[in-house]
């Protein structure tokens, strides 16, 4: 089986994703997709398995031009995309969760589940794995849910297996073990395209690897015949054009010092410190533990040892009221779920953390509160009708000022801004870049952890690059270049010095 | 354009939340008038003043029960929580002690009550529903246990004219129940309109993870909600005894639903976040004209419940048609 997709085009919206994609898969070759998170490998899969149609261009299958209505149909064509979360019911047994929708039946129309238990095991020894079937599938590791997953794609037959990140959560043994199943199928002659962000894995597994910026393809490589070098200079090729205002950054003393803050798993040993006027930029992969990492520092979830201290002193937050008070500010990577009460008005999300300030005889004064939102909402140019309209019924760049609003309400001097320009259009990036420096003016601390490449740099004075929960180097934002951190972030050693 | 838009967006938003917040106020507007022209007796003082009485105990439930719905949660003890502070303060009476005492120790027990949910549901995570079903059960029969499964009633309970007063006393010609109504429904009104704390309440409702981030300690609010719970069915169950004079071990069954019931058609959502206590009132007075309409109308009480539960249908429906055109 061979999919050739030309010149693949799709926009959301005005959001142009995809600009022309070519990408080529055949049976028997591990093709790896590389790209920085929103480079559109997901959506050009999603159209490849017919999830949404493509504006233009063409997907030959086998020469023949094809279309899939949807998932299943592609499943039944032997195209099986295997999910980075995989959505299993986990208190159903192993067994029920592969035959899901696909379930055997006898002669009485009854489920046949002697044939069903068979055949998953068949399926699953020929992966080299042996475990009970019958037990809920939420009793096993995630590397043997990836194999149940495999096992599925074999029991539809598949000429062709996506696996999206399929080692984000795998020890190093379940991927050996992984690596050397998907050798097996290879042979086998069944074909891969394994999307990953790891450098270390490409080099082993994969045959050819294309790399995504953009939405465009920009290179096809035989493995064999690329450096990490040049893969990590196709993945963030842009150039940083003015976009970004000028920072003249003045520091004052130490604002927030975190000392060996470990959370067992999620991540470990990490120091760092941020001073009054400054923006620390928290780089890495998604997944890498930058957000749990500030989430503990919140007091939003636990950590199990290490130290913070605010303004040289040791502090201890147990919630975000304690963060509160101690004048932390923490914008949420999702402001839809955790950073405002889309159906509360702006005034009532404005005035949330500070509320307890405003209470006079025990009553909020509404007349200061009042005040108070709209002063912020000048401040912050927020577009909306007023103060009483819906959270909810703003835009994206508004909504984050709003959430901005909050936290500059409440006094903080350090604050975490996680993905701050996450869908956010470009005019309102311009403004909350500036809103940072008029911030940084004014002595506050700013902890940025951003995806984007381009947005660390611009922005950062100094750069902490995250890889699988650790803090692989701090660099200068002024010498760091989007190859050193991303070679940090991959879990490669940085050659030339930088760090500091 | 976009403005433009945005502008009609807007105005639309305006329009539906007029609506749903007078809605239950047309509905009860246009129940009043039917059943005055179907019977003319029914807006006689005395009838009305009657039909407040009756809503009153209902009502003062309810008031509680909003703060709990807006929070996402419910609460089924309530007419659990009301027969056994009764019973406890009934008993009291009856054993001598200072009527004071005895209502006190009736109100700070059904707080105790309702504090014992909010832990449940706060630090045990139970899921609201579960946890004061079960205890319904357990203080349904702590109350069986407690009245050895008898009527508590005595002498001594009509000599305290405080007491007395709480169900059946009238001050300016009113009956004191509906005082207490009012008096609740002030005080419940300002809390969670006025407070930082009722903020805090609408905060958790439509967003709990968001509340939480925004330093809302959401659990002690969830406890404190639950409390007052509590304590507005203690409240409820001191009128309800004093009224009939005697603490009835069954006292309270099913109220809990007639609470939901008046929360739901005043226009709060059970998904939590969105609501106002001035709307359970209405939903109270529209249960209670229901209830008082028909009984003037010498409808069967049979049928009586075939009709309230097709209002409040028609309320869910309709509601849940006004928030998908959203």
């Amino acid at each position: 089986m061979k999919i050739e997709m030309k010149k693949i085009t799709k926009s959301f919206g005005a959001n142009q994703v995809l600009k022309g994609v070519n990408f080529t898969v055949e049976s028997g070759e591990v093709h790896a997709l590389m790209g920085e998170n929103g480079a559109g490998k997901s959506t050009l899969m999603n159209i490849l398995t017919g999830l949404y149609p493509a504006n233009s261009g063409e997907i030959l299958v086998d020469g023949q031009p094809t279309t899939y209505a949807g998932p299943m149909e592609a499943e039944q064509h032997g195209i099986s995309f295997i999910h980075q979360e995989m959505n299993n019911f986990l208190e159903m047994p192993v067994v029920d969760n592969m035959f899901l929708n696909k379930e055997l039946r006898n002669k009485f129309g009854l489920m046949d589940s002697k044939t069903m238990h068979d055949q998953a095991v068949h399926y699953l020894s020929q992966l080299g794995a042996k475990f009970d079937v019958d037990q809920p599938i939420g009793n096993l590791s995630v590397g043997r849910q990836q194999m149940v997953e495999i096992a599925k794609s074999l029991m539809t037959d598949a000429k062709i297996i996506i696996m999206d990140e399929p080692t984000a959560a795998l020890t190093e043994a379940e991927i050996a073990q992984l690596f050397s199943v998907v050798r097996r199928l290879k042979a086998d002659g069944v074909g891969f395209i394994y999307i990953s962000h790891r450098m270390e894995e490409i080099f082993e597994i994969a045959d050819k690897v294309t790399v995504m910026r953009d939405g465009l393809s920009i290179t096809e490589y035989a493995t064999k015949q690329v450096t990490m070098k040049q893969l990590v200079k196709d993945m963030v090729g842009r150039e940083i054009d003015d976009f970004y205002p000028d920072r003249t950054p003045n520091f004052g003393p130490v604002a927030m010092e975190v000392k060996h803050l470990t959370e067992k798993g999620v991540f470990s040993d990490v120091s760092f410190s941020v001073r009054q006027g400054e923006i620390l930029g928290f780089s890495g992969l998604m997944g890498a533990g930058r957000t749990e990492i500030m989430r503990a520092i919140f007091g939003i979830d636990k950590y199990q040892s290490g130290e913070i201290l605010l303004d040289g002193q040791p502090v201890k937050i147990r919630d975000p009221q304690d963060a509160i008070r101690h004048n932390l500010g923490f914008l949420t990577e999702n402001r839809k779920d955790e950073g405002l009460i889309l159906d509360d008005s702006l005034h009532d999300n404005i005035v949330l953390p500070s509320i307890d300030g405003f209470v006079k005889h025990g009553l909020v004064d509404e007349k200061a509160t009042d005040d108070f939102v709209r002063m912020l909402m000048k401040r912050l140019t927020v577009k909306a009708m007023g103060p009483e309209v819906t959270a909810g019924s703003l835009s994206g760049g508004n909504q984050q000022k709003v959430v901005l609003a909050k936290w500059i309400g409440s006094g903080s001097k350090v604050l975490i801004l996680d993905e701050p320009t996450r869908g956010v259009d470009v005019g309102a990036k311009r403004e909350i870049y500036d809103l940072m420096n008029e911030l940084t003016d004014r002595n506050v601390a700013i902890v940025m952890i951003s995806s984007d490449l381009p947005e660390i740099l611009g922005m950062s004075d100094r750069i902490a690059v995250v890889y699988e929960g650790r803090i692989t180097g701090i660099l200068d934002g002024k010498t760091a270049t989007q190859e050193s951190i991303m070679t940090l972030a991959t879990g490669g050693v940085e050659e030339h010095a930088g760090a500091i | 354009m976009q403005a433009q838009s945005k502008t009609k967006a807007a105005n639309k938003l305006d329009v539906r939340k007029i609506f749903s917040r007078l809605g239950p106020l047309l509905a009860l507007v246009v129940l009043v008038i039917l059943v005055t022209i179907m019977s003319p007796t029914f807006v006689s003082p005395a009838n009305l003043l009657n039909l407040l009485r009756q809503v009153s105990i209902n009502a003062v439930i309810a008031f509680g029960m909003t703060f709990v719905i807006l929070t996402g949660g419910i609460d089924l003890s309530v007419g659990s929580i009301l027969a056994l502070s009764g019973a406890v303060t009934a008993s009291m009476l009856t054993s001598g002690f200072a009527a004071p005492l005895a209502l006190a120790v009736g109100l700070i027990l059904g707080a105790i009550f309702g504090l014992f949910n909010g832990i449940l549901i706060a630090y045990g995570k139970a899921a609201p529903f579960i946890a004061t079903l079960a205890t319904m059960t357990i203080f349904r029969g702590a109350t069986y246990v407690f009245t050895n499964g008898n009527p508590i009633t005595g002498a001594k309970m009509n000599n305290s004219f405080l007491f007395q007063f709480m169900g059946r006393g009238y001050l300016f010609g009113i009956p004191f129940p509906i005082i207490i109504m009012i008096v609740v429904y002030g005080i419940l009104f300002v809390l969670l309109h006025k407070t930082a704390f009722g903020r805090k309440t609408y905060a958790l409702g439509g967003n709990e993870t968001a509340a939480r981030i925004a330093g809302v300690r959401t659990k002690v609010v969830t406890m404190l909600i639950y409390t007052i719970s509590g304590l507005m069915a203690a409240i409820a169950g001191i009128i309800l005894t004093s009224r009939l004079s005697s603490a009835q071990p069954d006292a309270g069954t099913t109220y809990e639903m007639d609470a939901i019931a008046a929360v739901v058609l005043g226009g709060t959502s059970l998904a939590g976040g969105k609501g106002r206590i001035f709307g359970t009132l209405i939903g109270a007075l529209i249960i209670g004209t229901l209830n008082n309409g028909m009984n003037l109308l010498g409808i069967s009480s049979f049928y009586q419940q075939i009709v309230k539960g097709i209002v409040i249908l028609i309320a869910v429906l309709l509601d849940r048609r006004s928030s998908n055109n959203g």
